[in-house]
């Protein structure tokens, strides 16, 4: 076949690129090849227009083990020799194109991506995080698709974690309206091995049989790849023979294969067959231990006759491996797949380099059908410094409204805002979620952050924590400081339950990085990012960058997702919500700064006023981490009865999230604000305290400089928040509660309502 | 007393039981749980058997419609047939009745949904193997995690069922739709049980609930009197 320049645009390679590949050949590419590079310099594979950005990540520190560039980040659990050589191996990935073009399985097999991710590195997957965004479920008029495609990712992503065996412990969801042609769909999944046990993905020994494991190679998933890093067109929804399909019972065979055969100490590299499937794995396991691969595609097990070479190796079929053993041992490799059930196939051999670069050299039907050096596909692939010298896009003016009229009735108000999509009770998603499978998960969905136990690492008596965050509002206002706002939740969530961040990851979301205004979003946000991570001493170890989130030229917000794990002692952490009565209210970090600039991010603006103005909340990292130094000393003494921090929605949505059906509480505040602001600003660096000892607890404020208020007590039955003069809010807990829990389920499932019994 | 925990390809909540038996059930120190791969036929070692939670082979077709074709499952029937305990949660008890050594179905959840929550279980009845420790009456705190367990049956087995006091546990608050509120069942010899609830999962201080492990305490008792040496008649 002739290489057309139609045939070049079709492929998403631009001329330049093009010219490229032919000098790194030395002529011009075949029709397969030119598939090959095509994947492999999508942005999606290469991350061409963000790699000279994410440099600037700090990736570093004295728990990493393997920062970024491999399948996942490891960290170690101990760095003073006792945490019994184990490592965590964490990630977070993105599924957000699929996810629109089929939610099912598009967030199925987002799932399945990043579970793989983990266990190539040789670790027992333990934990599962999403974060999820859609447009509004209800007064939209997109609301109907909205919420089927909610419906569907949910539910795919219930189906492939509660089958594969693995808890989804926590996550968060939000609705904007620019998500409703382009939803997020971000996994993040945890392991844990020993660190004499990691894999790598780096392929040596030449001669060594290149052996393929898993599921048979279909036509699915054929240019995933290249989906994954191009705008949305109406035509995208035909695209829809390149969502993959998802088996959970296929990964977990799989799974228990992969960690029994690596045990038999007879397999030198792994890697797993993910974006662009045959073609990454084998060109990036070759590039990386600097050897060529010999591949012969007649061996390769198929599900449908007549594939073409270029199909099976741009194939995205799921569940499948490719790994390398020694040479001489591929039976005791062999055995163990046979065991489980799965197709285990020598497809090629471990070659030398020659004049210095591994080739991959793929045949068919005894013909020479591709025959690439291995870094030109990996690390020769196109870098661009994307032009991002313009202010970062917006639309939303800095100044306030210059009048807003003032609340009528701040109990409906509050009663509206937990009942919002963005702040109500998720229970409707999460129970859809196993999050209690392996028995390690001390806390679950619903709380600050999620807290895991691992049985097999009892001896050392440290637990994992984890916690997701990103804020599109604040980023589209700031990406800079939304972006540092993101880490600083992160970490709180993490102080809240007692835990010190260890180190982070990130997915990056952004819109189409060929217009410099989105450019210079993603800049601003990695700086951002470098810049808190650092400071809060989590490096990043690894992440993902989904670019071109944008369908008929309209953007999402700029979404930076960060995740960050922490460690602390194993125990059950103060709870969330309020427990006895009397205990005195300590508003940890103080009221903050509430005002109008700030106040146009927040959720009320967003519910009540439906606007968009101005900055997101101020933060100074200096105070936030002396906050969380603080509650981390507070709960390590026992002295909190119950800790929640602060976050969407601000003061008073926090207290309705603390208060039970039985227990709520009596708040009067001081402020000389508007009362909309001390209510619903959303000032960081504040933690919500219930406790027995007020004045141990403004003993270690004031050690660690740290406003700690005493705002009010716990009371029986009602929310009651006011001054010396006014009550602004009273409420009984039970209405709080019903109109949080009964929200999602109301809007999802209308039908059901009447039979649930709603705790 | 020793016990055979048998893992499907698709299982999930092997190690969990086997954690709760070998750690959290008196430390130990009176139980030993093994893990018996579905290919073997052999249960001639242990005194008691469980059946746990997962997806059995994808749970395709139907769930637990593959399992019960598993060497594993000729063996349990025989074991069970011959007075052995065999203890079916979750997955576990999908099997049993897809095997026939329990009546009736497990259908799809009323709400279509998978759901994970913390029930509360009352215990129906305390003559059985599994509930010899327990109140009746008395409410046990436990998670369900299924898709498929509404319990159901025809009125004349559920009939029977209450005639022969075969209820072992019922939802105080009914998450999937069960007929007359039915969470866990026993045959007719009463040495085979299963249930939707996870009993595993509620065995460590640190999972929120220790209420599950009156089932194994109880199943423990009730190995002792039978595998006791038999005392001679007179002296």
């Amino acid at each position: 076949m002739t290489i057309t320049p139609e045939l070049i645009e079709q492929h998403q390679l631009t001329p330049e690129e093009y010219q490229k590949i032919v000098t790194l050949l030395g002529r011009e590419p075949s029709y397969t090849e030119l598939g090959i590079f095509s994947v492999m310099w999508s942005e999606h594979c290469s991350y061409k227009s963000s790699r000279i950005h994410l440099k600037k990540l700090p990736t570093r520190g004295k728990h990493v083990v393997q920062g970024p560039g491999e399948n996942a980040g490891i960290i170690k659990l101990d760095t003073a020799g006792i945490g019994g050589g184990w490592v965590v191996a964490f990630k977070i990935e993105s599924h957000n194109h699929p996810s629109y073009i089929e939610p099912f399985q598009g967030a199925a097999t987002g799932v399945g991506g990043i579970l793989r991710d983990i266990f190539t590195m040789g670790a027992r997957p333990i934990a599962v995080m999403d974060s999820l965004r859609f447009g509004p479920p209800a007064g939209s008029p997109n609301a109907e698709r909205n919420r089927r495609i909610l419906t569907g990712v949910v539910s795919g992503i219930a189906h492939y974690g509660n089958c594969f065996g693995v808890p989804t412990v926590g996550g968060e969801c939000v609705f904007e309206e620019c998500y409703s042609a382009n939803p997020l769909v971000n996994v993040f999944a945890l392991g844990v091995c020993k660190e004499n046990e990691i894999f790598y993905a780096r392929a040596s020994g030449i001669g060594n049989p290149v052996i393929y494991v898993g599921a048979k190679t279909g036509r699915d998933g054929i240019h995933g790849a290249s989906m994954a890093s191009a705008e949305f067109t109406e035509e995208s929804k035909q695209k829809r023979p390149n969502v993959q399909v998802g088996d959970p019972f296929l990964e977990k065979l799989l799974l228990e294969a992969c960690l029994e055969a690596m045990h038999t100490g007879a397999i030198v590299a792994i890697q797993d067959m993910g974006a662009a499937g045959l073609t990454s794995s084998s060109c990036e396991m070759g590039s990386r231990g600097g050897v060529g691969l010999d591949i012969d595609l007649d061996r390769v097990p198929q599900r449908e006759s007549g594939m073409t070479a270029y199909e099976m190796l741009l194939s995205e079929s799921q569940e499948r491996m490719l790994l390398v053993a020694e040479k001489g041992r591929e039976d005791e490799v062999f055995q163990v797949f046979r065991k489980w059930g799965l197709d285990a196939v020598t497809i090629g051999v471990v070659t030398a380099a020659e004049e210095g670069a591994g080739k991959l050299r793929v045949r068919h039907h005894g013909k020479l059908v591709a025959e690439i050096p291995n870094p030109a596909l990996a690390d020769e692939a196109p870098r661009y410094d994307r032009p991002h010298d313009v202010r970062p896009y917006r639309k939303a003016p800095i100044e306030p409204p210059s009048h807003f009229p003032d609340s009528e009735d701040l109990n409906a108000d509050l009663l509206r805002l937990v009942a919002s999509p963005d702040l109500c009770s998720k229970r409707w998603i999460w129970e859809q979620y196993d999050y209690m499978v392996r028995t390690n998960t001390i806390v679950g969905p619903g709380s600050d952050a999620a807290v895991v136990r691992v049985k097999e690492m009892n001896d050392t008596g440290i637990s994992i924590a984890m916690s997701l965050d990103g804020n599109g509002r604040y980023c589209y206002l700031d990406p800079r400081e939304g972006a540092k706002l993101a880490v600083a939740e992160c970490c709180r969530n993490l102080a809240t339950t007692g835990a010190v961040p260890v180190a982070a990851t990130n997915n990056l979301n952004f819109g189409n990085p060929e217009r410099p205004e989105i450019m210079a979003q993603l800049v601003e946000a990695i700086e951002g990012i470098a810049e808190a991570c650092a400071f809060f001493e989590a490096p990043i170890t690894g992440g993902n960058v989904s670019l071109y989130n944008e369908t008929l030229g309209e953007g999402i917000y700029p979404t930076p997702v960060l995740g960050v794990i922490g460690l602390m002692k194993t125990a059950m952490p103060a709870p969330v919500r309020f427990r006895g009565e009397g205990a005195s209210i300590l508003l940890l970090g103080g009221l903050g700064r509430n005002h109008a600039l700030r106040f146009g991010s927040s959720e009320y603006a967003k519910v009540i006023l439906n606007q968009l103005w101005g900055l997101p909340p101020q933060l100074d990292m200096a105070y936030e981490k002396r906050v969380h130094d603080c509650v981390r000393e507070i709960l390590a003494s026992g002295l909190a009865e119950s800790a929640h921090d602060l976050s969407d929605g601000g003061l008073a949505v926090t207290l309705s999230e603390c208060c039970t059906n039985e227990m709520g509480a009596s708040v009067s505040l001081e402020t000389g604000e508007r009362v909309e602001f001390t209510l619903f600003g959303e000032a960081p660096s504040r933690i919500l305290l219930s406790t027995s000892e007020p004045d141990r607890i403004h003993e270690i404020a004031l050690r660690y400089d740290v406003e700690c208020p005493r705002i009010g007590v716990t009371m029986k039955g009602r929310l009651q928040i006011g001054d010396e003069h006014v009550m602004w809010i009273d409420i009984p807990t039970t209405d709080l509660k019903q109109a949080s829990e009964n929200s999602l389920p109301g809007l999802l499932q209308p039908s059901l309502l009447h039979t649930h019994n709603v705790g | 007393m020793k016990v055979g925990i048998v893992v499907f390809p698709g299982s999930n909540c092997d190690h969990d039981a086997w954690y709760a038996i070998n750690r959290n059930l008196h430390g130990g120190l009176h139980a030993n749980a093994e893990f018996i791969w579905h290919d073997s036929t052999d249960l001639s070692h242990v005194d008691a058997v469980v059946l746990p939670g997962g997806f059995s082979y994808g749970d395709y077709l139907r769930c637990g419609a593959i399992a019960r074709f598993s060497p594993v499952m000729t063996a349990v029937k025989k074991f069970a047939a011959d007075g052995g305990l065999v203890l079916g949660v979750c997955n576990g008890f999908q099997i049993l009745v897809e095997a026939g050594l329990l009546p009736g179905a497990l259908l799809r959840n009323r709400d279509l949904k998978f759901v994970c929550r913390e029930v509360t279980l009352r215990t129906e009845t305390t003559h059985s193997p599994y509930t010899s420790k327990l109140q009746r009456g008395q409410l046990l705190h436990m998670p369900v995690a299924h898709g498929e367990g509404r319990y159901f049956a025809d009125e004349r087995t559920l009939d029977t069922l209450e005639a022969e006091d075969r209820v072992a546990f019922r939802y105080m608050d009914n998450p999937n739709g069960s007929i007359r509120d039915i969470a866990g069942i026993l045959s007719r010899e009463r040495n085979v049980m299963g249930l939707m609830p996870h009993p595993e999962r509620a065995c460590d201080p640190l999972m929120g609930s220790t209420e599950g492990l009156g089932i194994f305490e109880s199943m423990l008792s009730t190995v002792a009197v039978l595998t006791a040496p038999v005392p001679a008649l007179t002296r």
